[in-house]
Order: structure tokens, then C-alpha cells, then sequence
């Protein structure tokens, strides 16, 4: 290699800079303001999230107690949560059930199986567009379909399928995003050595895409419990009564496992009894409600982390 | 010689001895069956042609070194061997590939099938993010081997194959296949191949990732598999192709930027005495 441009290899001998030079004065005061602001944002944050909890942690206090937790709502002078605790796990189960498998499905589509085309620009299209209508719409909407055309009346089931309708979109989209975050190599791994598609998905893509898929998960169910707007219209507004746990009839309103039944969550009832509640603990009974409801996110966040955890495990080993 | 002189003895050496081997196979002919055979095979990518008109034969048992400059086809016409082109979108394969006389490319012959017997070895080492035992055991598995016997036996098998069973027996199922290191990784991915019991083993640079020492062992279990197994390779390492391959085919580009092949023959004579003058000076490093 002795071409003229090996000749120019090397240092050129300009004259040499101090390392104290002023050129970079400027430069230096823009990176200070950049990382103070940014940490500064972050503080900001940590800050707002920590006085949520602060205040209703401090707020709650000598309200939470297992009777609280445990009791019906006539119980006592405070009343208990426990019916509305539990619509709200309830309702979360069953928005899930439906939910999940069906974002996931559509995430599977719009990333393993649609291609770039006019159909899938009109689901994504639609995916925003949904996602972007207000939720007392999405509210209205089922209370036209499910509780007045399909005379159900406030249901579980109405309002389980109002949040579907309200959080689908967001489920397949983060579905597609953590599914296309799986690295080709795997699938062209998978594929070379002879398993079909759909067996590279089942066994290489849907396992690695796990962690995205809790993340979805996460994200909607906050979504679900957090929900009020969407489930006055369609699983009801009422006090609960007292519920029979033992009556597994699922065809019987009392029953609190049937999806036929309204079932007012704890969001909702948040909602009704600072807005009409006229009970002398009334506050005591939201800010204990609001801190239960806060922990239950919190709980949820991490029970899903920890479930994901196993199943990427159990599904990358077997 | 020119050309010989830019490689150290060892190499030179090899060289003889496949030469010679080459030489020998060629007398007995008629033994020698061919195992692949393309017969005038373009690749493009929509406008763009990546590989234009390519024909030749491998033979059964033997390892074909492809080599030639970057972008002149040869990972792409690797791919046509076990049609992972069909996954890139707008690629269009033209010509017959033939696997003992069967054109792979008819729109009837099954990938899934063809994908089992002409397995594949990425550049860069690819085991999934699963035990070492269950990145052997998928090919088996997917093809419904659930035998809890046969399967550790296939493990085992596969990964002395490879060389790698010494390293790995005590945590076959402890140790992620993500945990070993590159060379172990890369062996890891052979065995995995060997596992569906391939009679053909593509390789796109399999080494090109790896640290000399892992290269060395990767080429030594080239040779080793050579008896059982017919072996294309491409590489961008023409001491590699000088050492392991059998048959050499130099690819280059044409001005429109497709790749074709220049010429093919015992490894042997193409880098000790090319018909071309664009090999010659490719493999003498004057170009590419």
C-alpha cells in the first residue's frame, strides 16, 4: 500500500490547543443547563408521584383498617369497601380475560403477518383514533349498545366490554411494538432450522416478547382500575349490597361472580361519594378508597412483573 | 509464484494437500455424486439485481468455499439454498436450485421440510435466550420429537458433534445458550443444525465474529463434518477458504452492481493458478 493518501496519514502539525481553551465555554454552560433541567424534570416527578402517596398514605391513616377493607359499605358509621374492592379486581379480571388474548392476537397479526398496507394503515389509523376518543363516549357508546339495545342493563359484562373497547387499542399496539422488538436473528434462526412460522412465534417470539407484553398488561389494567368515566354508564353507579361470596350462581344478579350484575368499582364509587355523598365520614371514606386503590395499582404493577418473570422463564425452558 | 508468497507456510501447505485430495476425488468420478446443482439462478431485489445467472454443482461430502469482494451475491445466493430468501419481501429468485435432482424452488416443495435438510449458520452466533439443552433439542421438538430419551441422546450426540460436549455436559439445563462465549456459542449453533439431522450445512461467515483461536476450532469441525455432511461456506477469509473448502467459487460484482461468479474449481488451483485475472488479483489482494 503505497498509494499518495498513506502519505497524509497521520497528525497534521497545526498549532496545538490549550486544554483550557474558551471555544468551549459555551458549549459547557448549554450541557450544566441541559443536565440541570433534566434533572430537575425528574425530580419533578419523583416529586409529584411521592406527594400522591404522601397525602393520601397520611390521609388514610386511622381509616384503613381491616374492617375498612373487609366491610360492606352499611356495615358502620365509616363503612366498608370490601363490594367495591372487589368489582374493581373483578372488573379488572374480566376486562383482561377479554383484552388480553385479543391484543395480543391483533399485535401478532400487525406484526408477524400484515404487511405494510392500505388495511393495516387503517387499523393503526383506528388504533389512534380510538385510543384518542374521550372516555365518557366510549361511556355512552355502551350504554346505548349493551345496556339499553342488548337491554342488559348496567352489567359487569357492559362495562368489562366498554374498557375493552376503550383500552384495545392500546393493548395490540404495545402488543406489535414489544412482538417487533424481537430480533430478526431469532425468527431467521427459528426458521432455518425448519420450524414453521407459527411455531417460531409460539416458541421464539411470543417468549422473548414477554416483558413487552407485561408492560401492555400493566399499562391497561391501570387503565381499567383507574376507569370511572367509561363504567358510569355501563356497570352502574349503585352502593353495592352485601355480597354473598358463596353464591357461585352465575346466572343470579346477587351473585357476586356473575358478569350479569352491576358491579360499581372503586373509582366509581370514589366518584359518587365526593360528588354526592353526604355521610359525615364521607372524606374519611374517599381518601381511605383513594389509598387502597393507589396500593392495588402498585400491587398489580408488581404481581405482573414477578408473573412475567415466571412465564418467560417456564416458556423459554419447556 | 506471486500469489503463493503473500501466505505463510502453513497455509501453503493445506493448500498441497487439498490440491492434492481435489485431485484424487477427480479421478474417481463416477463415484462422486452431486448433491446441489444451480442452473442459471438471478436474485433481485425488486429493480435491484444481486446475483446474476449463476450455475454450479457441489458435490456430496465436500465443502465449497464462496468468496469475493462485499456485495457481490454470495450470502445472497447461500440464502437460495435453503430459500431464506422468501423472507425478505420483494426478493424474486430465478433459475433452479437442485437438491439431489429436486428443484427446491417449485412452489410445492415444503421450506419447512427443505429447511430440515439444509440447515444454516448465521454470521453472528444466534443461540435463543434458552437452556444450552433446549436450543439443541428445538429443531427435534418442533418436528414433534417429545421422547424425553431420544432427545438427551440427540443432545448428546449433536453437541459431541460439535465439539462442545466436554464444555457444556455438566449444565446442559442450567446455563442459558446466551451465557457461553462466541466460539462456544457458534458451536452451539452447529450442533443445533446437526440436531435435525441435515444432509447439507450452509454457512454465511460463520467465523467472521469470532477471536483466531475459536476461528481455528470452528475450521477443524468443518473438516470433521466434511465426512458426513456437504458443507457451503462463505467467507471473506481467503486463508479460511484456502484451508477448509475443497471448491472454490469467486464471486464479484459486475459495473451494474450484480453479483456473478467469475469462476469455480478445486480450491487448490484457484489460488494457485486462477483461469481469471480478476481472481488472480482478488486473491492476491490487489483488489476487493
Amino acid at each position: 500500500m503505497t498509494s499518495p493518501a498513506s502519505q497524509t496519514l497521520g497528525r497534521s502539525g497545526g498549532p496545538k490547543q490549550s486544554l483550557r481553551g474558551k471555544s468551549s465555554r459555551g458549549s459547557i454552560l448549554a450541557d450544566r443547563a441541559a443536565t440541570t433541567v433534566l434533572w430537575g424534570t425528574g425530580v419533578l416527578v419523583l416529586a409529584i408521584l411521592g406527594s400522591i402517596i404522601a397525602h393520601f398514605a397520611l390521609a388514610a391513616w386511622g381509616v384503613v383498617s381491616p374492617g375498612f377493607i373487609l366491610g360492606d359499605p352499611s356495615s358502620s358509621a365509616l363503612g366498608g369497601i370490601l363490594p367495591v374492592l372487589w368489582n374493581s379486581i373483578y372488573m379488572l379480571v374480566l376486562t383482561m380475560l377479554i383484552a388480553v388474548p385479543v391484543g395480543v392476537l391483533g399485535g401478532i397479526y400487525m406484526s408477524e403477518y400484515a404487511g405494510d398496507n392500505a388495511v393495516t394503515t387503517a387499523i393503526r389509523f383506528a388504533e389512534e383514533a380510538i385510543s384518542s376518543v374521550p372516555s365518557i363516549v366510549v361511556g355512552l357508546f355502551g350504554l346505548i349498545l349493551f345496556v339499553d339495545d342488548a337491554h342488559w342493563g348496567f352489567t359487569a359484562l357492559a362495562g368489562a366490554l366498554a374498557l375493552t373497547f376503550f383500552n384495545l387499542p392500546l393493548m395490540t399496539r404495545l402488543s406489535e411494538q414489544a412482538l417487533r422488538a424481537v430480533p430478526q436473528d431469532e425468527r431467521s434462526a427459528s426458521l432455518a432450522l425448519g420450524a414453521t412460522k407459527w411455531q417460531t412465534i409460539r416458541h421464539v417470539v411470543l417468549p422473548l416478547a414477554i416483558p413487552g407484553l407485561i408492560t401492555g398488561v400493566i399499562l391497561t389494567a391501570g387503565r381499567v382500575f383507574g376507569e370511572a368515566a367509561v363504567l358510569l354508564f355501563t356497570s352502574g353507579i349503585g352502593t353495592p349490597p352485601h355480597y354473598n361470596f358463596a353464591n357461585f350462581d352465575l346466572t343470579s344478579p346477587a351473585s357476586p361472580w356473575s358478569p350479569f350484575r352491576p358491579a360499581t368499582t372503586l373509582s366509581v364509587y370514589i366518584y359518587k361519594l365526593n360528588s354526592e355523598g353526604l355521610g359525615a365520614f364521607k372524606n374519611q371514606i374517599v381518601d381511605g378508597s383513594a389509598a387502597i386503590l393507589i396500593a392495588m395499582v402498585l400491587l398489580f404493577n408488581l404481581g405482573a412483573r414477578l408473573v412475567g418473570r415466571v412465564l418467560t422463564r417456564r416458556l423459554t425452558a419447556a | 509464484m506471486p500469489t503463493t508468497a503473500t501466505y505463510p507456510d502453513p497455509v501453503v501447505r493445506r493448500v498441497e494437500v487439498t490440491a492434492a485430495r481435489v485431485a484424487a476425488t477427480e479421478d474417481a468420478t463416477a463415484a462422486v455424486e452431486v448433491k446441489i446443482a444451480t442452473e442459471h439462478v438471478s436474485i433481485q431485489y425488486g429493480d435491484k439485481v444481486a446475483v446474476r445467472d449463476v450455475s454450479l454443482t457441489v458435490q456430496d461430502r465436500s465443502i465449497l468455499a464462496l468468496i469475493g469482494p462485499s456485495g457481490s451475491g454470495k450470502s445472497t445466493f447461500l440464502r437460495c439454498f435453503n430459500r431464506m430468501n422468501d423472507l425478505i419481501p420483494g426478493a424474486v429468485v430465478r433459475g433452479e436450485v437442485c437438491l439431489d435432482g429436486e428443484n427446491v424452488m417449485d412452489p410445492d416443495v415444503s421450506v419447512v421440510e427443505l429447511r430440515r435438510r439444509v440447515g444454516m449458520v448465521f454470521q453472528r452466533p444466534n443461540p435463543f435466550p434458552m437452556s444450552i439443552y433446549e436450543n439443541v433439542a428445538y429443531g427435534p421438538r418442533r418436528r414433534g420429537q417429545h421422547d424425553k430419551r431420544k432427545l438427551d441422546e440427540l443432545v448428546e450426540t449433536s453437541l459431541k458433534r460439535a465439539a462442545l460436549w466436554d464444555e457444556v455436559k455438566d449444565d446442559l439445563r442450567r446455563k442459558s445458550g446466551l451465557a457461553l462465549s462466541g466460539g462456544q456459542q457458534q458451536r452451539l449453533c452447529i450442533a443445533r443444525v446437526l440436531a435435525t439431522d441435515p444432509e447439507v450445512i450452509l454457512m454465511d461467515e460463520p467465523a467472521s465474529a469470532l477471536d483466531p483461536v475459536s476461528t481455528l476450532r470452528i475450521e477443524e469441525l468443518m473438516r470433521e463434518l466434511r465426512e458426513a455432511y456437504t458443507i457451503v461456506i462463505v467467507t471473506h477469509n481467503m486463508q479460511q477458504a484456502a484451508r477448509v473448502s475443497d471448491v472454490t467459487a469467486f464471486f464479484t460484482m459486475a459495473d451494474d452492481r450484480a453479483g456473478y461468479l467469475v469462476e469455480v474449481g478445486p480450491t487448490g488451483r484457484i489460488f494457485t493458478r486462477p483461469n481469471e485475472s480478476l481472481t488472480e488479483d482478488y486473491i492476491s489482494g490487489r483488489f476487493g
